[in-house]
């Protein structure tokens, strides 16, 4: 155990170094002191297995895989965000890498972390950003056949009925309220 | 509707529509749908201290092969939608259907995408339960409310539907 770094400055040096070498930048210190660093997104994965693997920082466990959607600014829309623990120092990581609306695709984590799976899936089924290499990315919450991704800004916050869900049972829909102004349909360029 | 006969027995006449009715609305076995909150309470109702047995219901049947009413207790997410309306349909008639709450009778304070708006959207229903969630009381006024539609054939099952909405005093 004497090989881990145990300050928070060795840690935060470690991790710099390796962010040089995935052309990553390390950004300026959240207010809860978790050291975050953002990689290109095809480097993701490996910054994540060398963060695992260094000896010094042994960021082992993936906590959390979400993400972030930034609607209407100018930028790329969506920020895929990696939470990592290590128990030798413990102490945290976050990860943030990036994708556009267009090319909503992300590699998968899950043949390094297999704890990945669930995680990625709830962000396909609320966001619709695809993770190229899960082998089994369905919708985890939202019936298989919904047609929208809930946790999108432009996604109406009283949500959208699954029409679907009505005609397979029958027609049994009672008609929405007269005058009740129409549900915006949720833009959804991804499949 | 007549009981007759003496000491030595009796007999019940009268129409048919009419006995079975008061067959069915005292032997309303309860299909027990427990989806949040609202199950405790049922759980409640059907133990004990206030005895749903009193009115017939007694025998939760956890098979909808069995039951007469489905009691949807709780929070119907559009996950669980295609489920639920899977039990109803596997009912076997005459069925009714008790909307316990206001998460089921309304979808409640879960406007979002998750929810249902009201188990209404895909199963018919009955009567409705104000309560969130409601009391055992309110749960049993519901039955009783539910007893005395079935004699009036007032239900979805007699083609005649008109839901009622109950809360404590009825």
């Amino acid at each position: 155990m004497s090989d881990t770094a145990t300050t928070t400055s060795a840690i935060d040096d470690a991790i710099a170094a390796h962010a040089a070498t995935f052309a990553g930048t390390v950004q300026p210190k959240t207010q809860d002191g978790i050291p975050t660093v953002r990689v290109p997104r095809d480097q993701a994965i490996g910054f994540l297995v060398a963060m695992r693997d260094d000896p010094q920082l042994r960021f082992r466990l993936l906590l959390d895989v979400t993400a972030l959607d930034y609607y209407g600014q100018a930028r790329d829309r969506f920020d895929v965000v990696y939470h990592c623990y290590s128990f030798e120092s413990r102490s945290r990581l976050r990860v943030k890498t990036s994708c556009s609306e267009r090319d909503a695709v992300v590699p998968s984590a899950v043949p390094e972390f297999p704890t990945a799976g669930f995680l990625e899936r709830e962000v396909f089924d609320m966001f619709g950003i695809r993770f190229d290499g899960n082998p089994d990315l369905r919708r985890i919450l939202m019936p298989e056949d919904y047609e929208h991704h809930p946790l999108r800004k432009d996604f109406p916050l009283e949500g959208i009925e699954p029409e679907k869900n009505y005609r397979k049972h029958g027609g049994v829909m009672m008609p929405r309220a007269p005058g009740a102004e129409p549900i915006n349909g949720a833009r959804s360029d991804t499949p | 509707m007549a009981f007759e006969g003496g000491e030595d027995g009796f007999a019940v006449t009268g129409p048919l529509d009419q006995l079975l009715a008061w067959a069915r609305k005292n032997s309303l076995w309860p299909m027990p749908l427990g989806l949040s909150c609202c199950a405790i309470e049922m759980m409640s109702t059907i133990g004990p201290r206030f005895d749903i047995s009193r009115f017939g219901a007694e025998v939760a049947r956890f098979s909808p092969r069995q039951s007469d009413v489905m009691i949807v207790a709780g929070t119907l997410t559009w996950k669980m939608a295609s489920v639920a309306r899977r039990i109803y349909d596997q009912m076997p008639n005459p069925k009714y259907v008790i909307s316990m709450g206001v998460c089921a009778s309304s979808g409640g304070l879960y406007r979002n995408y998750a929810v249902v708006p009201g188990v209404d959207r895909l199963i018919p229903v009955d009567v409705y339960t104000m309560g969130c969630p409601p009391r055992p009381d309110t749960l049993l006024n519901a039955l009783l409310t539910l007893q005395k539609k079935i004699d009036k054939g007032s239900t979805h099952a007699s083609g005649n539907p008109r839901p009622a909405v109950v809360g404590l005093g009825g």
